[in-house]
């Protein structure tokens, strides 16, 4: 940003004394590195109202609980009608398969579920919380949603059909992948001259 | 075989014949234009007719005509758009438009649109939800560098949200000294910058892996698309809200069905990633993020988060399901290589490029896009020979960092069959691979498609002795 003075008849010249004369001075501006402060000091409710993303150590998870059993009556209800009561993802949908695959992601036909490629159990959480189910995302309760991650690995053998899934279990949770990522190691390809 | 490779076989045959049959029905429909206009000599021409959808056309050309006998009062009704090209209005062409007065100034209520004639539009891969899809931009139909707002690539995870600006807030909280929460009129009150990059999806060209699939070049390379964008510096908010000791990524999260999100290193935050609010001169399109998106040029495109509503710093990131399940790239071995966001240099012919046909042999200005995600294309070559030779093209100017870069190439064809390639290197030093080193880097166990993200190899056209230009593999 530059800031254009013109200055015309300057009477007072230090070097020409009396003599008017017009001079023209281009000012570089200070930078202004603020702070600006514009905006405002959200709320503690109006940060809690989004925040809802669940990290792998399980902070950002909320109160409540769920197990197999209810999770069960939440997958027939809310999401079997795309992910198919054999959770191999029902056509024509786009309800992806959730269970099955596992040993398949070095075969040449990897098949990517949540039980064979999901590192996470929390990113289970998270994503039935913010984009689940479809036709209706963001609806059901925490209960719901840790019923449903439960059932799902329950039947996946991940966990325990028994176990009740919360706050404090769901981060303890092992899942088949959990060491199937590695980082970016790209440029992958040396052609340089 | 066994039932899970044959079910595996069936459901990845039947996603690539969706993307086959969508882009035959683009070009059945691109060729029923072009044979409506009348004795075209353009680039446009170039397109192969096709005689076998008689009736459908001479259906169309009555509802044209009918169209432009109703006249003025009709230009608005929905029909009467339906008749013309997307983003066009069917106004009434003169026979002299010399001897009659053109049509009134500001009749168009004071946003213009383009002509009737022209007709490139995005074309949607066939997913199974239109709301979790992706359209490609007509490379094959570009000029310069620059896409236009209305044919910028989308990539939409839960549709398209209407947000009003007025009521839409950024939050930056977590770790930093102090939240913040902005307006928009917040954010345009900031110092703002304005730069040209390119966007492109980490899928593009993911049916090209392991053999020459899609037809076009809209097909292979529409997921990359270049705007000038408007917006603060992320780190000047970072600055804002003072960030804390031992902070390394930001989550980005938007406000649509999905509300998506990706983790973002906070290096990158830092170095050049903005907030941006405007688009080629202005507001963002509702499909681009409307009223704010993320932009981290270089970065895979779906990390750029659109209808950006929160910003959290951390630690550690977030491992959510976009940065995990999805846009992980599985190898050989069945390791997947995660958080890899950058796009590698890249290029691509888009004239003369798949399914156009070359009317003979003679000169022909071979031209093409390069972008690399680490700088600046530094020099763009091209063969015509398959790759035996290669003669360096011409650069448009100005040559921006991580932005598309336009090259054009003179060349004279001697009617003989030939391969057309072109391959980039960018500042970094680095050459655009084949696509078979890039196999051999990464194999194809990923799937029999490939490792599906960050395909960057060298795309090959051969042109036939007639003059037909088709999608082929040669290394």
């Amino acid at each position: 940003m530059y800031i254009n003075i013109k200055l015309k008849s300057v009477s007072t010249n230090w070097l020409c004394g009396a003599v008017a004369m017009a001079i023209s001075v281009t000012v570089v501006p200070m930078a202004i590195a603020g702070p600006y402060d514009f905006g405002s000091t959200p709320t503690a409710e109006e940060i809690a109202a989004i925040d809802i993303d669940v990290m792998p150590d399980g902070r950002g998870l909320p109160s409540g609980s769920g197990g197999h059993a209810a999770g069960k009556e939440v997958y027939a209800a809310k999401c079997m009608a795309c992910h198919g009561a054999d959770f191999a993802g029902v056509a024509g949908t786009g309800g992806a398969a959730l269970l099955g695959g596992r040993g398949s992601l070095d075969s040449g036909k990897p098949k990517k579920t949540v039980e064979s490629y999901w590192p996470y159990a929390s990113t289970v959480f998270d994503y039935v919380k913010r984009a689940m189910p479809f036709n209706a995302p963001g609806s059901l309760s925490d209960d719901e949603i840790y019923s449903v991650v439960a059932y799902l690995l329950g039947e996946a053998n991940i966990i325990d059909k028994t176990a009740t899934l919360d706050a404090k279990s769901l981060p303890e949770v092992e899942m088949p992948n959990q060491d199937g990522f590695i980082s970016d190691p790209r440029p992958d390809v040396f052609n340089y001259d | 075989m066994s039932s899970t490779d044959k079910e595996y076989e069936q459901k990845m045959q039947s996603t690539i014949q969706g993307m086959i049959d969508a882009e035959q029905k683009a070009l059945r429909k691109r060729r029923r234009q072009s044979e409506e206009a009348e004795a075209c000599e353009c680039k446009d021409g170039m397109f192969p007719s096709s005689r076998s959808d008689e009736t459908d056309l001479t259906t169309r050309r009555k509802f044209l005509a009918g169209a432009a006998a109703v006249g003025a009062s009709a230009m608005t009704s929905s029909a009467a758009r339906a008749a013309v090209p997307a983003g066009s209005i069917d106004y009434p062409v003169q026979d002299d438009p010399t001897k009659v007065q053109g049509r009134l100034t500001s009749d168009d209520d004071g946003y213009g649109s383009r002509s009737q004639f022209e007709d490139a539009i995005r074309t949607r891969f066939p997913t199974a939800t239109r709301e979790s899809s992706w359209t490609m931009t007509p490379l094959d139909d570009s000029s310069g560098i620059i896409t236009p707002s209305g044919l910028h690539f989308e990539r939409h995870h839960g549709g398209i949200p209407n947000i009003n600006p007025a009521t839409h807030s950024l939050i930056l909280h977590g770790m930093v000294n102090g939240a913040k929460k902005y307006s928009m009129e917040d954010l345009k009150r900031f110092p703002s910058v304005s730069r040209f990059h390119f966007i492109e999806c980490s899928g593009n060209g993911l049916t090209e892996w392991r053999q020459p699939t899609l037809k076009t070049v809209q097909g292979t390379h529409g997921l990359t698309s270049t705007s000038e964008w408007t917006g603060v510096p992320l780190s000047t908010l970072l600055r804002e809200v003072g960030v804390q000791d031992g902070a390394a990524w930001i989550l980005a999260e938007g406000a649509d069905a999905a509300v998506m999100t990706r983790s973002v290193p906070l290096d990158k935050a830092w170095d050049d990633a903005m907030v941006v609010y405007a688009q080629n001169g202005e507001a963002l399109r509702p499909e681009q993020g409307y009223p704010l998106r993320l932009l981290l040029p270089g970065f895979e495109g779906n990390t750029h988060i659109k209808w950006l509503r929160r910003l959290e710093i951390s630690d550690k990131p977030f491992m959510t399901r976009e940065e995990t399940s999805k846009y992980t790239d599985l190898l050989q071995g069945g390791k997947a290589r995660q958080f890899s966001f950058t796009m590698e240099a890249k290029s691509v012919i888009t004239f003369p490029s798949g399914e156009m046909k070359l009317p003979g042999s003679g000169f022909y200005e071979v031209s093409g896009l390069a972008w690399s995600g680490r700088g600046r294309v530094k020099r763009v070559e091209v063969s015509a020979d398959g790759g035996n030779t290669w003669q360096l093209a011409e650069l448009q100017n100005p040559v921006m960092p991580v932005c598309h870069t336009r090259f054009r190439f003179p060349w004279q064809w001697d009617g003989k069959p030939a391969v057309l390639q072109s391959r980039c290197q960018d500042e970094t030093g680095y050459v655009q691979p084949t696509i078979k080193e890039l196999v051999q880097a990464r194999g194809l166990d990923g799937g029999k498609y490939g490792s599906i993200y960050h395909l960057n190899g060298i795309q090959s056209w051969a042109v036939a002795a007639n003059g037909e230009v088709s999608n082929v593999h040669q290394y």
